[in-house]
């Protein structure tokens, strides 16, 4: 439905690559440094953004993205600053997807109507709300419809085939495969039994897939990347802030990363 | 009221939502579970074998039928109704907690799960949750806030007696909320074997319907004994609600007679104004957390504010999604009850009936104490007496000590 994320998807099928697709908390460790971060994202190699709206109580989280979350609600983040945050960027970029990823709460709090329109006109592309499962996807899916948002679903290896077609109904934009059981930022998933699910998904949809949960390093980027349409980092970039000495320290090393996994990405099929 | 007066006790829908409260938000990776649990639970509760077992354990574990136990200094003193109170804090580990926990644990081993898992506030649901591991031999974790380990320490300790890891959890405030989203990762990373036994009527669906059929033990049989004693319904119950479950229990089984006035009361901590409250319906507004969508405590931007009651078993921001629906049919009366009016009935109680009620059901007793006076002598008024107060004696003595 997104132009851009549809585009994105398209050149990189061209080009015969996979997306690398960035996960970082708006307003981590504050707004400026944030949004600083933010629009380097692109040159650095992200193809396709998620900003994270930061929760209280993120259950599915780790603690690396528990503690980003933290660091960005007590520098003042609200929803409205994320919003603002993605027309700063939309100022400058107007090609590179950008999701929002986050819980229900928030978001039913700001109403979601409203919400939903606010988030269309900052140039927002898709929402991916965690807690927010197909079962409920009359909640926003209609209003995302209305406004052109992509809803992006998960599916997990709990998914099974019997299951997969209802998360399957109504997904757009891409499909973000969980690679394992558990939580953001910890473990590690097999790359094997990772090409096998997604064999099983290719069969029930033509949507691009992007892997996310437990890839740390350019190397496991690359091994995802031949078999994935698109591999999601977020806990490794996050935790760059979080170990950093200072915002600027952070933001540095959150884009060599980012560079670094962009190369290995590039040279993986 | 456009409901006909049959209608408030028939749960969840297809989506288990009470109205628009309840539901299953929960990440993709916990749907299959909680789908499976829906399916195992409605399976059990048709075949007679599971209703036995569950009875024996009930009767022979637990010791029920808990008394009905006539209050009558209490009501003397008051003046006014004829106050009962329904003996949750005799049952095994000393409160209604173990109820559910049976329930669920019987559940659990026909689900062939071999680890459960518990989140605690006050620990006396963790003790429950041990306490049944132990006694069918399955490993259990109990997640319990770093805060309230530290004024739980005797639960903590029994918890370890039989056999329990208890694993403090620091994140966020390190209380009940907490503790619930680490069990709730704890499941996502161990979804082939562990269960997890939710203490409280909240949670994804079928937790809430699951909990408070566990739990309806408490109002069916307050409903015999009532019969049996004065040959009539009672007229007024009165139950204390962090989350809702000794209330949900003893009301359900009365929700269709339009006679029985019911009344849950909630912790107001320092003052509904205060700002330091955990009364969710009374200052709360409807939001989603812990899979379902209820009245929350949080700020205008959709974060979860802390909760503070004198009693770590009322500490939680939300309340069970069938009181949501209950207070806004205008079914339920909701109130709210102070910590020092808490503690005033707590005293009342020890001193006038000898015995020593849990921090939480004293916010009970303090609604009694306000409506007794008031209402006629042959007014029957029944009072859940949740649990038992042996657990809160450190704080209650150095609450003394402070206004002494």
């Amino acid at each position: 439905m997104s132009s851009r994320l549809d585009s994105r998807f398209t050149e990189l099928k061209q080009a015969n690559r996979a997306a690398l697709v960035t996960y970082i908390c708006a307003g981590d460790p504050g707004y400026d440094a944030s949004l600083s971060l933010l629009k380097q994202l692109p040159a650095a190699g992200a193809d396709i953004i998620e900003l994270g709206m930061p929760f209280s109580d993120p259950m599915a989280d780790g603690p690396t993205i528990q503690a980003a979350a933290l660091r960005a609600l007590n520098a003042g983040q609200t929803q409205l600053k994320t919003l603002q945050m993605v027309r700063d960027f939309r100022a400058q970029d107007s090609v590179t997807p950008l999701v929002l990823m986050g819980y229900y709460n928030p978001i039913h709090r700001y109403g979601a109507k409203g919400f939903m329109r606010d988030a269309s006109e900052a140039g927002v592309d898709g929402l991916l709300i965690v807690d927010l499962p197909a079962e409920h996807d009359s909640e926003l899916g209609p209003l995302a419809r209305e406004y052109g948002l992509d809803m992006i679903r998960m599916a997990t290896p709990t998914t099974d085939a019997t299951r997969l077609p209802v998360v399957l109904e109504r997904a757009s934009g891409f499909l973000y495969y969980v690679s394992l059981n558990g939580v953001t930022g910890v473990g590690q998933a097999d790359n094997a039994v990772v090409a096998r699910a997604l064999g099983r998904i290719r069969e029930h949809s033509d949507l691009p897939i992007c892997v996310g949960f437990g890839v740390r390093t350019p190397a496991q980027a690359a091994a995802f990347a031949s078999a994935a349409d698109g591999v999601i980092v977020g806990s490794a970039l996050v935790d760059c802030i979080g170990r950093a000495d200072s915002a600027k320290q952070g933001v540095a090393d959150v884009l060599t990363l980012v560079s670094e996994l962009a190369e290995a990405i590039r040279s993986a099929r | 009221m456009t409901h006909t007066s049959t209608q408030f006790s028939q749960g969840a829908d297809a989506q288990g939502q009470f109205g628009s409260f309840g539901g299953r938000f929960v990440a993709e990776s916990l749907m299959p579970l909680v789908l499976d649990l829906e399916v195992a639970f409605n399976t059990a509760l048709a075949e007679p074998d599971f209703l036995t077992e569950l009875d024996r354990f009930q009767a022979e574990f637990v010791g029920r039928p808990s008394p009905l136990y006539f209050a009558e200094r209490m009501t003397e003193l008051y003046g006014g109704a004829k106050i009962f109170f329904k003996r949750e804090e005799l049952n095994h580990t000393g409160a209604h907690k173990i109820n559910n926990c049976i329930g669920q644990i019987l559940l659990a081993k026909r689900m062939g799960k071999t680890r459960i898992i518990a989140e605690t506030g006050a620990g006396m649901h963790g003790v429950a949750a041990a306490t049944v591991a132990a006694r069918f031999g399955l490993p259990c974790v109990v997640y319990m806030g770093a805060t309230d380990i530290e004024r739980q320490r005797d639960n903590v300790s029994r918890m370890r007696l039989m056999g329990a890891e208890i694993v403090p959890v620091v994140s966020g405030t390190g209380t009940l909320k907490d503790a619930m989203n680490e069990a709730l990762r704890d499941w996502v990373t161990n979804v082939d074997n562990t269960f997890y036994m939710i203490g409280t009527v909240a949670g994804p669906h079928p937790y809430p319907t699951m909990v408070r059929e566990f739990q309806a033990v408490i109002g069916r049989e307050t409903r015999l004994q009532m019969l049996a004693r004065e040959g009539r319904l009672p007229d007024s119950l009165i139950a204390c609600i962090g989350g809702g479950s000794n209330a949900m229990g003893l009301f359900h089984p009365f929700l269709d007679d339009p006679t029985v006035q019911m009344v849950g009361v909630e912790a107001a901590g320092e003052g509904l104004t205060s700002g330091k409250h955990a009364a969710s319906l009374k200052g709360g507004v409807p939001g989603v957390l812990h899979g379902n969508r209820t009245y929350l405590l949080q700020d205008g931007d959709g974060q979860i504010t802390d909760a503070h009651s004198v009693s770590a078993g009322l500490d939680y921001p939300g309340i069970g999604p069938e009181h949501a629906w209950l207070h806004e049919q205008g079914r339920v009366e909701y109130s709210a009850v102070t910590d020092q009016e808490a503690l005033a009935a707590f005293h009342v109680c020890c001193r006038q009936e000898g015995i020593i009620p849990a921090l939480e059901t004293a916010h009970a007793l303090a609604e009694v104490a306000r409506r007794a006076a008031l209402l006629p002598k042959d007014h029957l008024m029944v009072v859940c007496l949740s649990g038992r107060g042996d657990k809160d004696m450190p704080t209650v003595l150095r609450l003394m000590e402070e206004q002494a």
